[in-house]
C-alpha cells in the first residue's frame, strides 16, 4: 500500500478579508487547518508619501504624515517635526513641548485600545471593538477641540504646535484618564481573565526575541519578547526623561514570553503607564506660548539627519536630507509595521488558520505606514 | 374527517406563521439586544423601533442578485439552502406549546404532531441539517467554504454525540421518549431541578450545534470570510439564515421542553409559560453572544470529546443508578 497522497492548498487571504486589518493579502500554504508556510504581499495602500515629501515644504508634509499611520497620526508628525527641528536645531517653548508629550501619549492610548478591541474581534468575541471605539472617542473629541479634526490632525508644527490647549481641556482630560482605569478593569474582565480568550492567545504565534531582534522588531511586539527596550527612555527625546513611567516587557505568567498573549498585554499596561505620563504632564504644564516659528524653515545645506520615535507600533524614524532649500531632497520612512511584516513568515507557520489571524492581528500593523 | 383534515392544515398554518415570525422577529431581537451591550442602539430607522426592519432586511435579500459561482456544482449549490432550511422548520413540528384547547367542540393539544418518539424525531432532524452545510461548503467550490463545511461537519457530527446523551437523563427519569409526556412528567418539578449538570450540558452541546458563539467555527468571519455561505446570496443565502435562526429558537424551545418543564407554570396559560420560557433561553444566547470569544477548532473538538463526552455519560450513569435503586419511575 502506498501512502495517502494529501494536496497542499494555497488559500489567498486579502486584500479583501475580515481580518486582515487594511488591504494587506498573504498567501496561505495550508495542509488542512494547519498553515505550513505564509507569503506576505504588500503595496496596496501605496500613496507615494515619499515622493509628495520630495515636492513639498517641510509644513506641507506634516499633514501626509497623519496619513502614514492614521490611528496615531499625533505621534507621526511628533517624529517629523523633531526631526526638522534637529536638521535645523531650533528651541521650541516649554509649554509646547508638554502639550506635544500630551497629544502623542494619548493618541498612543487611543491606538492600544482600537488594537485591544480588534484583538476581540479576531477572538470572535464582538463586544469589546465597540467598547475600545467608545473609549478612543473620548480622546478624539479631546484631539478635536485643540486641532479641529479626529484623525488626521496636523496638529504639531516646527517650533511648537498649531494652536494653544482649550479652556478645560485639562480638567476635560484628567476626568477622562479617571474613567479609563475603571474601563480597563472592564477589558480584563471581558478578555484578560477570559479563559477562552487566554486559550486563543496563550502561547500562540510565539516571536522569539533573538528573531524579533534579527528582524528589527520594536515597540509592545518587542517589548512582548521580553527585550526591554523603549525609545522614550533608552533614547530619550522632547521631555520624556522628565516623566516617571515603567516598561513594559512581556513576563511568563498566563502567557508564555513572546506569544499573543504577552503583545496584548503589554500594550494594556502601556495604555496603564501612558495615562501615568499624560497626569504627570499635565500636573507640570507650564504657562507661556505654545510656538516659536522660525523665520524660514531652510536647514543648511547638505545637512541630514535621522530622528527615531516611539510611537503606538514601535520604532519611526524619519531620514529627512536638506539641499538648502525649503523642500528637502529626501524623506526615508523607517515604519515599524513594514518591518513587522516582513518578520510574519519566519514565527507564523506551523500553526492552524485561527492562531495565524490571532498571531498577525497582534503584530498591530497599519497598512498606511507599510505601503506609505 | 374533512372537518379534521381543515382543522388540521390550519393549525399547521397557524405555528408555522408564528414560528416563521419568532424567527424574523428574533433577528431583530438579537440586533437590538447585542447593539445595548454594545452600547449602541441597533435598529431604528425602519418603522417605530425598527419594529419593521425584518421586513425590510427581507425585501433586500429578496432584491438582491443570486449568483451561482461559475465553477460551483449547480445541482448541490442550489440543493444545499433548501436541506438546511426544511429540517429546522420541519423539527418544530412536535414540540408541545401547551395543554389542550377547545376547538369546534373538539379537544385538541397545543402543537402539530405528538408522535411517542418526538425526541429523536428533534435528533433526526437537526443531524439532517448538516448535509445542507457539509454539501454547501463543497459545491461552492470556494476554499473558504470548502474549510467553513469541513470543519462544521465535524463540529456538529461530534457534538450530537454529546446532544444525545446530555438528554438521556430525562429520558429516563419520564420513561418515555414523547416530549408531551416529558413535559407532563416535570409537573411539579421542572428537570433541571434534579438533572443540573444535563441541562448545562445540553446548553453547551446546543450552541455547539446550531455553531453561535463560543462554537461558531463554521462561519468564523475573521478566519473564513462567511465560512459555508460565503458563496451565497440574495434568498439562498437568506435561507441559510432563517435555518440558523430556526435552529435557535428550536433548540430554546427543546431546552425548555426538556428541563424548564415546558408549559407548566402558576397563574397563566400554558403557552405564555411556553413563549416566557423560550424567550428567557434565547436572551441567554444572545447574551453569551455579546460576550465571549471564540474556541478554535482544535479546543473545540478537545472540549467536545474530552470534557463534554465523559461529563455526560458520567452524568447518565449516576441517573441511571439513582433510578434503579429508587425502583423504576424518577
Amino acid at each position: 500500500m502506498s501512502e495517502v497522497r494529501t494536496e497542499e492548498m494555497v488559500l489567498n487571504m486579502g486584500p479583501q478579508h475580515p481580518s486582515t486589518h487594511g488591504v494587506f493579502r498573504v498567501e496561505l500554504v495550508t495542509d488542512g487547518e494547519i498553515v505550513t508556510e505564509t507569503r506576505p504581499h504588500i503595496g496596496y495602500l501605496h500613496r507615494c508619501f515619499e515622493k509628495h515629501a520630495e515636492h513639498l515644504q517641510y509644513t506641507g508634509i506634516i499633514p501626509f504624515t497623519d496619513r502614514l499611520d492614521y490611528l496615531s497620526g499625533m505621534n507621526q508628525n511628533f517624529g517629523f517635526v523633531l526631526a526638522v527641528e534637529k536638521l535645523l536645531g531650533s528651541e521650541i517653548p516649554e509649554r509646547a513641548e508638554y502639550i506635544r508629550v500630551i497629544m502623542a501619549e494619548l493618541n498612543r492610548i487611543a491606538s492600544h485600545l482600537m488594537m485591544i478591541g480588534h484583538m476581540g474581534t479576531d477572538a470572535g468575541a464582538i463586544t469589546p471593538v465597540l467598547y475600545g471605539f467608545r473609549d478612543r472617542e473620548y480622546i478624539l473629541d479631546l484631539f478635536e477641540e485643540v486641532s479641529g479634526a479626529r484623525l488626521l490632525y496636523n496638529y504639531y508644527r516646527v517650533g511648537g504646535v498649531i494652536a494653544d490647549l482649550t479652556p478645560g481641556f485639562v480638567e476635560k482630560t484628567r476626568k477622562y484618564l479617571d474613567y479609563l482605569e475603571r474601563v480597563l478593569n472592564e477589558f480584563d474582565q471581558l478578555l484578560s481573565e477570559n479563559k477562552i480568550f487566554r486559550g486563543r492567545t496563550v502561547g500562540v504565534g510565539v516571536l522569539p526575541p533573538k528573531v524579533a531582534v534579527d528582524y528589527a522588531v520594536t515597540g509592545p511586539n518587542l517589548r512582548a519578547c521580553g527585550v526591554n527596550w523603549d525609545l522614550r527612555r533608552d533614547e530619550p527625546y522632547s521631555i520624556y526623561p522628565r516623566f516617571k513611567f515603567d516598561v513594559v516587557v512581556g513576563r511568563e505568567g498566563p502567557g508564555v514570553v513572546g506569544d499573543s498573549w504577552n503583545r496584548y498585554w503589554v500594550r494594556v499596561q502601556e495604555i496603564r503607564e501612558s495615562a501615568k505620563i499624560v497626569r504627570q504632564a499635565l500636573d507640570g504644564l507650564p504657562e507661556g506660548d505654545f510656538i516659536k516659528a522660525p523665520k524660514s524653515i531652510r536647514p543648511p545645506k547638505g545637512s541630514e539627519v535621522y530622528h527615531r520615535t516611539e510611537t503606538p507600533r514601535g520604532e519611526l524614524g524619519y531620514y529627512v536630507i536638506s539641499d538648502g532649500t525649503p523642500t528637502p531632497v529626501r524623506v526615508k520612512v523607517r515604519s515599524p509595521g513594514f518591518v513587522h511584516i516582513s518578520a510574519i513568515p519566519a514565527f507564523c507557520t506551523n500553526m492552524m488558520v485561527a492562531d495565524l489571524v490571532m498571531a498577525m492581528g497582534t503584530l498591530d500593523f497599519v497598512m498606511g505606514e507599510v505601503d506609505r | 374527517m374533512s372537518q379534521t383534515v381543515v382543522v388540521d392544515i390550519v393549525r399547521i398554518a397557524v405555528i408555522l406563521g408564528m414560528f416563521l415570525g419568532c424567527v424574523a422577529y428574533l433577528v431583530w431581537v438579537e440586533r437590538k439586544l447585542l447593539g445595548h451591550i454594545q452600547i449602541r442602539v441597533g435598529p431604528k430607522r425602519v418603522g417605530p423601533y425598527g419594529l419593521l426592519q425584518p421586513i425590510a432586511d427581507f425585501v433586500k435579500l429578496v432584491s438582491k442578485e443570486d449568483l451561482t459561482p461559475p465553477n460551483a456544482h449547480r445541482a448541490l449549490f442550489r440543493l444545499a439552502p433548501a436541506i438546511a432550511l426544511v429540517p429546522a422548520i420541519l423539527s418544530i413540528a412536535v414540540i408541545p406549546f401547551g395543554g389542550t384547547i377547545r376547538v369546534l367542540g373538539r379537544e385538541m393539544p397545543i402543537g402539530i404532531a405528538d408522535i411517542n418518539v418526538g425526541l429523536l424525531y428533534v435528533f433526526a432532524m437537526s443531524s439532517m441539517g448538516v448535509f445542507g452545510i457539509a454539501l454547501a461548503g463543497w459545491s461552492s467550490n470556494n476554499k473558504y467554504s470548502l474549510m467553513g463545511g469541513l470543519r462544521s461537519s465535524a463540529q456538529l457530527i461530534s457534538y450530537e454525540v454529546s446532544l444525545g446523551l446530555s438528554v438521556l437523563g430525562v429520558v429516563l427519569l419520564a420513561g418515555t421518549f414523547s416530549l408531551r409526556e416529558i413535559v407532563a412528567a416535570q409537573h411539579p418539578i421542572p428537570f433541571v431541578a434534579l438533572q443540573p449538570v444535563g441541562f448545562l450540558l445540553f446548553l453547551m452541546a446546543s450552541s455547539a450545534e446550531i455553531a453561535r458563539i463560543p462554537f461558531d467555527l463554521p462561519e468564523a468571519e475573521t478566519e473564513l470570510v462567511a465560512g459555508f455561505h460565503t458563496e451565497y446570496s440574495s434568498m439562498k443565502f437568506a435561507m441559510f439564515f432563517v435555518a440558523e435562526y430556526a435552529n435557535l429558537v428550536t433548540v430554546s424551545a427543546m431546552a425548555v421542553t426538556l428541563f424548564l418543564g415546558g408549559w407548566n407554570g402558576p397563574f397563566l396559560p400554558g403557552p405564555i409559560w411556553f413563549a416566557l420560557k423560550t424567550a428567557a433561553m434565547l436572551f441567554l444566547f444572545i447574551w453569551v453572544r455579546g460576550t465571549l470569544p471564540r474556541y478554535r477548532y482544535d479546543q473545540l473538538m478537545r472540549f467536545g470529546w474530552k470534557f463534554l463526552l465523559p461529563v455526560a455519560l458520567l452524568n447518565l450513569l449516576v441517573t441511571a443508578l439513582i433510578v434503579a435503586l429508587s425502583g423504576g419511575e424518577g
